[in-house]
């Protein structure tokens, strides 16, 4: 996993709530059996027509918001599915972090695991970042996970908060498997006191 | 020694997994049963390979094939790349020597409806999948939840998680459910209530007279939909009732071992004053039937009532979510639930497509017919569901209607095989999800109950299932024969 230490980039907005991990990616496209090339198919029904031409009115389509890395949206964003496609299919587009109010768990965990930021804001911290995006064409946001806040060019300062054992993860990069294994002696004399009982 | 704290269930089998509690670090979790299916397996099976890791612990390990497999014929996938999933998924198994219930099986079925079946569900497992609704098999008092496919290859390769404690709640059902009212009205009910976030970051115990009312069908059903709320688990503790289903089954202790087993259960009872982080009470006994108008499972409303106005929400958000949920659903404020037509009837699913759930069907299609002009499809959740509902008859029953009597697998409650509701077309759906899409592109889905899903085939529109002549029969008291 790339490590993800501070990340500047424009932001972009999905002013909707209860953004359910079906409307990220679409069924038909979890039958792939990589983890990549997932981007093209992102938000595949609101980003496209019935006749596969781009949807003018979906605003990830407008041109002010192409190239954003930074996504600012509602509450219990990646309710639903469990499908890991939503992360990877955010992540292949370019998103690297998602602003919410709060996250369907499921989804929330699975960003971690894929180098992909999703920070919880309160709603008033929300309102504020979508009037200051929606106020300036390019707007750019500083997510510095190091120091936990949240910067501009024009002197906003959001602190927020995150697992201290996932942000050591995220910002080493480090495969939380291979750390898992360095605790084997643990797993193995578990097995062994839980061994009737399974 | 210090008093024990009186605990609940979620706490004792949380507490009796941990590997691992350093500070400032989520739990190391062990986990007693990874079920795995085609969908959400592949990435992982390739990243062990990647890494030179094995399956730590196959034999905890059981795989099997649902959620593309074709419903009129298995073994004639037509999709090239749902196939090359289905293959990659046998050739994985075989490798890392895990065991597979594949379409010549005949344990094969909806992973959530199988691991009942077989047993290998039981009470005070921890459980996990690749899949949201892993929750069902908490209807047994296992803490059991959906994980994504990172998760599925640290389970593969370690057999543990990292996890932080959930937060507790209670949600108690009170009161005895009227005639017609089912227990997929009961959480459609409690989701409409409290809203589709009011769980997110709990884990749920249900409790109170009409779950302990509830047969084990029941109980699955109303697990099933926590995650529908945001609770990644919702667990209820084990009874005489979860017992008598388990005892028999293929991959539960036999014998004395069982009886041993049963006493050890029951001790995993939340204790007389252990406290929950919330606690909400819902009323059974003045529900009516639920459905859905909207593309959540919280836009719902009793069948006797009508389409609500945005403006009757209390806030902008809300507002202008019912808004757009109604254009996509093409429905009119104010107008009668009873009068929205159908075109398609889906029975089936991971909530709703087991032996029971068919028979309440069949109770209200015997001697009908499906109504000209409406597609009906009933998918039962296993081949043993199918093979025992084939034994009662119900297929003749469901055939001569008009229904369409299919292959187990989850079929139209997400469309990833080719059972898809058309552009525009109105599914009345026994299943968990009516979001935007989920049974088709432009798809429009009414979540129903399995009695509401065949009367509105019938009828050809939403109907009061209380109006009908309901008797209830196959609904109470319901053993199984193995």
């Amino acid at each position: 996993m790339e490590p993800l230490i501070r990340h500047k980039g424009k932001v972009a907005v999905l002013d909707q709530v209860n953004v359910d991990t079906d409307q990220i990616i679409p069924k038909q496209f979890l039958k792939r059996i990589e983890r990549s090339g997932f981007g093209q198919f992102l938000f595949y029904d609101w980003r496209y027509r019935e006749d596969g031409s781009l949807n003018p009115d979906f605003v990830l389509n407008h041109p002010r918001y192409e190239g954003a890395s930074i996504l600012l949206t509602r509450n219990n964003f990646g309710c639903g599915s469990s499908r890991e496609h939503a992360p990877w299919a955010l992540m292949d587009y370019g998103f690297r972090i998602i602003l919410a109010p709060s996250f369907g768990d499921i989804f929330y965990n699975n960003c971690f695991k894929n180098g992909l930021l999703p920070i919880k804001l309160s709603e008033d911290q929300i309102d504020e970042l979508f009037r200051k995006t929606e106020a300036e064409v390019g707007y750019e946001l500083i997510i510095d996970l190091e120091n936990e806040q949240i910067t501009d060019d024009h002197g906003l300062r959001i602190p927020f908060e995150t697992d201290p054992y996932r942000r050591t993860l995220l910002l080493k990069g480090l495969d939380d498997i291979g750390v898992t294994e360095t605790y084997e002696a643990q797993i193995s004399a578990y097995e062994e006191r839980h061994k009737s009982y399974v | 020694m210090s008093i024990l704290k009186p605990k609940t269930i979620i706490d004792k089998i949380w507490d009796q997994h941990v590997v691992v509690a350093e500070d400032h670090k989520p739990n190391l979790l062990y986990i007693d049963l990874h079920l795995v299916h085609e969908v959400t397996s592949p990435q992982a099976f390739e990243g062990l390979r990647m890494a030179g890791r094995k399956v730590r612990r196959p034999d905890l390990t059981f795989a099997t094939m649902d959620h593309n497999v074709p419903t009129v014929n298995p073994f004639d996938t037509k999709d090239e790349i749902a196939l090359k999933q289905m293959e990659a998924l046998q050739a994985n198994c075989k490798e890392f020597g895990i065991p597979l219930a594949d379409l010549h099986s005949p344990d094969q079925g909806i992973v959530h409806v199988i691991g009942p079946e077989l047993g290998l569900t039981q009470p005070g497992k921890t459980i996990v999948c690749g899949d949201s609704h892993t929750s069902t098999h908490g209807a047994f008092g296992a803490l059991a939840f959906g994980i994504g496919t990172s998760e599925v290859e640290h389970v593969l390769a370690t057999q543990c998680l990292w996890q932080a404690r959930p937060k507790t709640m209670k949600i108690e059902i009170t009161g005895k459910r009227p005639l017609g009212v089912t227990a997929k009205d009961v959480i459609l009910g409690v989701i409409a209530k409290y809203g589709v976030d009011f769980g997110t970051g709990y884990v749920v115990e249900y409790s109170g007279e009409a779950i302990r009312d509830m047969t084990m069908e029941e109980r699955m059903t109303i697990c099933n939909m926590s995650i529908e709320f945001g609770a990644r688990a919702g667990l209820i503790e084990p009874d005489e009732t979860t017992f008598n289903y388990l005892r028999g089954r293929q991959y539960v202790p036999q014998g004395a071992a069982f009886d041993e087993a049963v006493e050890r259960w029951k001790a995993l009872a939340t204790d007389e004053g252990a406290e929950f982080d919330k606690v909400v009470t819902f009323d059974a006994a003045s529900l009516v039937p639920q459905v859905t108008w909207g593309t959540n499972p919280g836009m719902c409303t009793g069948v006797d009532e009508v389409v609500p106005h945005p403006d009757s929400f209390d806030n902008e958000v809300e507002r202008r979510a019912a808004k757009k949920a109604l254009a996509y659903m093409d429905l009119i404020p104010g107008t009668k639930i009873t009068d929205i037509p159908v075109d398609y009837v889906f029975i089936g699913s991971c909530t709703n497509s087991r032996l029971e759930d068919l028979r309440e069907a069949a109770q209200i299609v015997k001697g009908q017919k499906v109504a000209p002009g409406v597609t009906a499809l009933i998918v039962p959740g296993s081949k043993r569901v199918k093979q025992e509902a084939e034994e009662e008859g119900l297929d003749q029953i469901f055939i001569e209607a008009g229904f369409e009597w299919r292959e187990s697998g989850c079929s139209m409650c997400l469309g990833m095989n080719p059972d898809i509701v058309p552009p525009g077309k109105r599914c009345a759906s026994t299943s968990n999800r009516n979001f935007e899409g989920r049974q088709g592109r432009g798809a429009k889905t009414h979540l129903v109950s399995p009695v509401m899903a065949a009367a509105a085939a019938i009828k050809g529109h939403f109907v009061d299932v209380r109006e009908l002549n309901l008797e209830r029969g196959a609904r109470h008291g319901t053993t199984h024969s193995a």
